[in-house]
Parts: structure tokens; C-alpha cells; sequence
């Protein structure tokens, strides 16, 4: 892994890490504010995961998300003015105002959903890399999941059937540590979840998740031999949420993290880490990060400004695109 | 025309599917040897790339079949037995079902659930022996089930074709009977019932292999003068209420004879649905005849105890004059 980064890739990386935070940040204002409706799960704290991975990929690659999905909607691509629209619950937000924060969706870019359910992605994701074999492509599918998703039992299912059946899907954990206010010290008797893969017969490692550059370096090399090999791969990333399971947890006063365990990972921040390292091996300047902070900075303004002109979608719109071929007489109203 | 077995009319409509679209593809347990039937011979014709054996992994192939029809195949999902669906229930009704609306319409999941057999098909108790579809349609999952082969050709057809996901019931009590159906690949469209026989003095909405029995009932009670009208929606959802309404306001009683549970079931929403559109035309109360709200016991006589059957209906049908 000592493969010598360019400029361009750095700043690209820094540039997506930086925007991921800075529109979580913006969110949780938005969310507190009660401009945005609902809860959001932020993403802070584990960018490095989503923009290591995402950047090693290509367009016609595909994921499936999580619940803390915005920074993987963002790194591969995703605009962040129909992000911002959608979670203002606008009529050309991703998905027209009707999945909100948990459900972004585009197929575009390869984006086959985020997901409220736990676990519930990553046979998705088998299935899509079941369609990449049959259809003879070569492009990959990533499985974005988390610690707390590994115990579900449909992730054993999924896994142990992309094995027997030889699918191009990366599995990616996103180890934070907890699922919601459970450590997985309690929930786990393994030190490692990659150590799983041995037991569906394909490879596994486990890597540091705050380090962009491991983590975008790992998966080049894995994306490579599963296109190649037509083998699974389970890719564990120890990161860590500077935030609460939701935006508004702090209310609820849990405690399951003390202060310096929060601080410790924040002493470890992606962001600030990997641009302390670009600026001391003189890849770039500061005053280049600076213009890049300044650049996303504006570019969230634009793009909060963009949703909050947005239309809003009319109510009965809430009665469309409930199916793809229409029926008279479906769906129904609630009334007469 | 020829005279065949309804499950060999499911089969035949599958594989002239499989032939015409290579997107097609069948996933499930045990479909290379086929335990079913449907599949038979199947992978000779289509290898191991589309007729495609899992795992014993419901919650996990029911997800694969949406990520497959979400990135471009139109994958044909067989469950053995209709409780298998409990186990994928978030997959089907929270996944599969919602995400087209979720995405704004973006998404788009063409997958068929074949549960392969549905019903009480005697001395399997309680956990082989369900038709669990109400819980499917309360979730606005489209969902047919025929009660004849050509229906169950036509309808498999028109399910695979279908942009969305469909569940296609097939009642364990009609797989092996006959009926003429076309050798040609035909379509019988989604929210079409068919009036099964013309009557005037009461209307009996039957399902799957109660169809069956509601004709004979028909028929011999012919000879007491009361004329019974069968009227088999094929497609639960959508409901074809226009044929549904046109009958009830002709013969101005209702039956509604389906074998699903009675809480909450398939009954449940067709009476509350003729006593909001034809209350005027009712001249006595909408009845139901469904399955009682227990498991299927395993001891036959308690089995046959809870089941609707043509006693019954023939029970109720005479309280109704």
C-alpha cells in the first residue's frame, strides 16, 4: 500500500471527505432547526470509508446504502442540490419528497437505494452482482453495511450465497463500533467481523477506517481481483460516528460512549489526519485546502438555497408512483 | 385446445417466458430437480445461469430476486410452501414492494413470487397449510390467484410481464386438476375477474380452489330453484370491482367464499367494499365463509371443522332465503 499519491487524487479525495462533513453539519442544523423533517443518521466521523471506497470505483459500479447513507450517496456521486432537495421534502428532491433522508435512491449512478432496514441492503446487492454474471458485465457491487447489520441473519444468507455463486459484491463494514447505544464488544465474540469471510469461503481483511488512503487503496486492489476472480470479498473498515445514532440522541441523555472515547477518534478525525499528511509530504498547499473548504462551503450554500426554492410536491402526489405498470382502482385512498 | 394439468399450464407459461426473455430467470430451493413440478426439465433447457437453486435462505434469495430485478433481469421466485414468505417478510413487503415508491419511481422491481402451493392440502397442521396472501395485499402487493389452468397460464404471463412485483398463488387443491388451454403463449390481464357462471339470486365471490366447489354448489342447487351466480376475481389486487359491483347489484345478496383467514382477510375487504358501493342494492347482510382464525389442525376431522368447504356454503346459501 505504499503506492505514491497524485495531486489530483488527493485533492479529489480531501474535496469528497470535506463535503461529506460539511453537508452532514449542515444537516444536523437544518434537522435542529426543524427545517428538515424527521431525523437524519449522520455520517460524521466515518468519511474516509465512504470516499476511500466510492473513489476506487466507476460509474457503472454499484452500491447499495444504509440508514447513515449520505456520505456514500455523495461519494459516488450523488448531487448534493437534489439531496438537500429531498430532505427538504421537495418535489425534485432524489425521490420526489417520498423517502427523505434514509431512501435516497439513483440508479443513474448506480445508487440501487439507501435502506431503513438494517441488513436489508446487502441481499440487494447480491442480487444485483447475480444480474453482473448472468448478463456477463464487468462491473462490481459494493454492500455497504454496518457492525450492527452483521448479526442479521439475512447478511449470512446473502453472503453465503454470493459465495457459492462466484459474485463480483464487496462486502463493506463499516465498523463504528456501535449499533445505536450497543458496543460490539457486547455483541460480538470475534475481534474482527472480516474474520467471517473464512467461514463462507471467500476473503476477507480488516483495515483502518479513518485513513482514506488505506481505505482507497484497498479497494482498488480488491475491486480489481473480485472484477477478475468473480469472488466475493468482505472489506471491514474500524471507523468510528462522532455523533449520536440520530441527529437528536444527545436528548436522550444514553451514555453509552464516555467523552474520551469521543475524543480520542476525534484526535484521529479522516479529514484533518489525511490533509496533515498531504500538506507534510508537500503534495499540496494549505492555502489549496483552503480554496477546496471555501469551494464546498459555497457549494452547500447553493445547494440549501436550491432545495428551499424547490417546490414542495402537491399531497395527492403521495398516491404516485406507487407502481411501475398501472392499474385503475390501485392504490387506493384511505377514504371515500 | 388441449385438456391439461394446471400445474403443467404454470409450467408451460414459466418456460415459453424463459424462451421468448432471456432476462427471466427462476430462483428458489429445489428447482433444478423441481419438488414442485413446475420447473422440470428446466435446466437442461436453461442451464444452471437461470434456473438458479438456493440455499435454504428465504429472507436472502427473496432479496436477491429485487436486486436482481432492480439492476435487469426479471426474476420468477418459487416458494414451496406459502409460510416461507413469513420469513422473508421484510424482503417482500418493506423492500421489494416499497421501493419503487420510496425512490420517487426511480426504482423499478419486475419480480414474481410463484408460491408454488397455497392452502390446506390435509394433514400438514399448521405451518404448511396457510394462504397467507392478506397480508401481501395489505401491503398493495399485486397478487392473483387462478382457479383454473388456463386462468393460471394467462395470469403467470401477464404477473412476469408486470413491471412491479406480483405474488401468484397457486392453491395446493387445483395443481392437479384439468382444464383446456392453449398451446400459444396468451395473456389474461391483472385486474380482470370473470363472472364463472350467470346466476340471479345471489352472488358467490370464490377464490383459488373454491371456485371449483362454488360451481358445483351452483350446480346442485340448481334443482331447488335458487340461482347462483360465481364470480372469480382471478387477481386480488387489483380487484376488479366493476364486475364485482355489477353482479352484487344484479342479484342483491352476497357471499364472499375465500379460504383466508377471517380477521382482516380477503372477505373482510370484499364485503366492506360492497357494503360501501351497493348497500342500497343488498337485501340481506353480506356473509363470509373463510377459514376459522386458528392454525390448520393436523387431525383430518378437525382440519375439514375449520376450512370452508361446500357444506357450509351450502348452509349459508339456504339461511339466505
Amino acid at each position: 500500500m505504499t503506492e505514491k499519491i497524485t495531486k489530483n487524487l488527493a485533492l479529489e479525495l480531501y474535496r469528497k471527505m470535506v463535503l461529506c462533513r460539511k453537508f452532514e453539519e449542515k444537516v444536523a442544523e437544518l434537522v435542529n432547526k426543524n427545517e428538515i423533517y424527521g431525523t437524519t443518521h449522520e455520517y460524521v466521523g466515518e468519511e474516509a470509508v465512504a470516499v476511500g471506497v466510492c473513489s476506487a470505483l466507476r460509474n457503472n459500479d454499484l452500491i447499495t446504502s444504509t440508514h447513515r447513507g449520505h456520505g456514500h450517496i455523495i461519494s459516488k456521486g450523488g448531487d448534493i442540490r437534489y439531496m438537500f432537495a429531498e430532505l427538504l421534502g421537495r418535489v425534485n428532491g432524489c425521490n420526489k419528497g417520498k423517502g427523505g433522508s434514509m431512501h435516497i435512491a439513483d440508479p443513474g449512478i448506480g445508487i440501487l437505494g439507501a435502506n431503513g432496514i438494517v441488513g436489508a441492503g446487502v441481499p440487494i446487492a447480491v442480487g444485483a452482482a447475480l444480474t453482473i454474471k448472468i448478463k456477463k458485465m464487468d462491473n462490481v457491487v459494493i454492500s455497504f453495511f454496518g457492525d450492527g447489520a452483521s448479526n442479521q441473519g439475512v447478511v449470512h444468507e446473502a453472503m453465503n450465497m454470493a459465495s457459492i455463486w462466484n459474485l463480483p459484491v464487496i462486502f463493506v463494514c463499516e465498523n463504528n463500533q456501535y449499533a445505536v447505544s450497543t458496543s460490539v464488544k457486547y455483541s460480538l465474540k470475534i475481534e474482527n467481523i472480516s474474520e467471517r469471510s473464512k467461514a463462507y469461503g471467500f476473503e476477507g481483511k480488516t483495515i483502518d477506517g479513518m485513513d482514506v488512503l488505506e481505505v482507497y487503496n484497498n479497494t482498488k486492489e480488491i475491486v480489481n481481483k473480485v472484477r477478475s476472480e468473480n469472488k466475493p470479498f468482505l472489506l471491514e473498515c474500524k471507523t468510528y460516528r462522532y455523533s449520536g445514532h440520530f441527529t437528536a440522541e444527545k436528548i436522550l441523555n444514553l451514555n453509552y460512549r464516555t467523552e474520551d472515547e469521543i475524543n480520542y477518534y476525534k484526535s484521529k478525525c479522516p479529514i484533518l489526519s489525511f490533509s496533515t499528511k498531504i500538506l507534510n509530504d508537500g503534495i499540496c498547499t494549505k492555502k489549496e485546502l483552503d480554496d477546496i473548504d471555501n469551494l464546498v462551503i459555497n457549494q452547500i450554500d447553493e445547494a440549501v438555497d436550491f432545495a428551499r426554492k424547490s417546490k414542495s410536491p402537491e399531497p395527492s402526489d403521495a398516491l404516485k408512483d406507487m407502481y411501475a405498470t398501472e392499474y385503475t382502482g390501485i392504490p387506493q385512498k384511505g377514504w371515500i | 385446445m388441449r385438456n391439461i394439468y394446471y400445474l403443467k399450464a404454470v409450467s408451460e407459461a414459466l418456460f415459453n417466458e424463459m424462451e421468448i426473455n432471456p432476462d427471466v430467470v427462476v430462483i428458489g430451493e429445489d428447482v433444478r430437480y423441481s419438488l414442485r413440478g413446475i420447473t422440470k426439465g428446466f435446466i437442461d433447457i436453461f442451464g444452471p445461469d437461470r434456473v438458479i437453486d438456493t440455499p435454504i435462505s428465504e429472507a436472502g434469495l427473496t432479496g436477491v430476486g429485487t436486486g436482481a430485478a432492480l439492476s435487469g433481469l426479471r426474476p420468477v421466485l418459487e416458494f414451496q410452501i406459502c409460510e416461507f414468505i413469513f420469513f422473508a417478510f421484510d424482503q417482500l413487503v418493506d423492500q421489494a414492494q416499497k421501493l419503487r415508491y420510496m425512490s420517487g419511481g426511480k426504482l423499478k422491481a419486475p419480480v414474481t413470487y410463484l408460491i408454488a402451493s397455497s392452502g390446506a392440502r390435509g394433514g400438514m397442521a399448521g405451518q404448511h397449510s396457510d394462504n397467507p396472501y392478506p397480508y401481501l395485499l395489505h401491503s398493495g402487493m399485486k397478487t392473483v390467484m387462478p382457479s383454473t389452468p388456463y386462468d393460471a397460464k394467462g395470469l403467470l404471463v401477464s404477473a412476469i410481464r408486470d413491471d412491479d412485483p406480483v405474488a401468484v398463488f397457486l392453491p395446493v387443491n387445483s395443481l392437479g386438476t384439468k382444464g383446456d388451454v392453449p398451446e400459444e403463449q396468451y395473456t389474461i390481464p391483472l385486474g380482470k375477474g370473470e363472472i364463472k357462471k350467470e346466476g340471479k339470486d345471489i352472488t358467490v365471490v370464490s377464490t383459488g380452489h373454491l371456485v371449483k366447489i362454488a360451481l358445483e354448489t351452483a350446480e346442485e342447487l340448481e334443482s331447488s330453484g335458487i340461482s347462483v351466480e360465481v364470480y372469480d376475481p382471478r387477481t386480488l389486487l387489483p380487484l376488479d370491482r366493476e364486475l364485482l359491483f355489477k353482479s352484487v347489484k344484479k342479484t342483491g345478496r352476497v357471499i364472499v367464499f375465500d379460504d383466508s383467514n377471517r380477521t382482516c382477510g380477503f372477505a373482510a375487504e370484499v364485503s366492506a367494499i360492497i357494503s360501501e358501493e351497493c348497500f342500497t342494492y343488498l337485501k340481506s347482510p353480506v356473509r363470509r365463509i373463510t377459514r376459522a382464525d386458528v392454525p390448520i389442525p393436523f387431525n383430518a376431522q378437525m382440519e375439514s371443522f375449520v376450512l370452508p368447504d361446500k357444506e357450509k356454503l351450502i348452509k349459508v346459501i339456504l339461511k339466505n332465503f
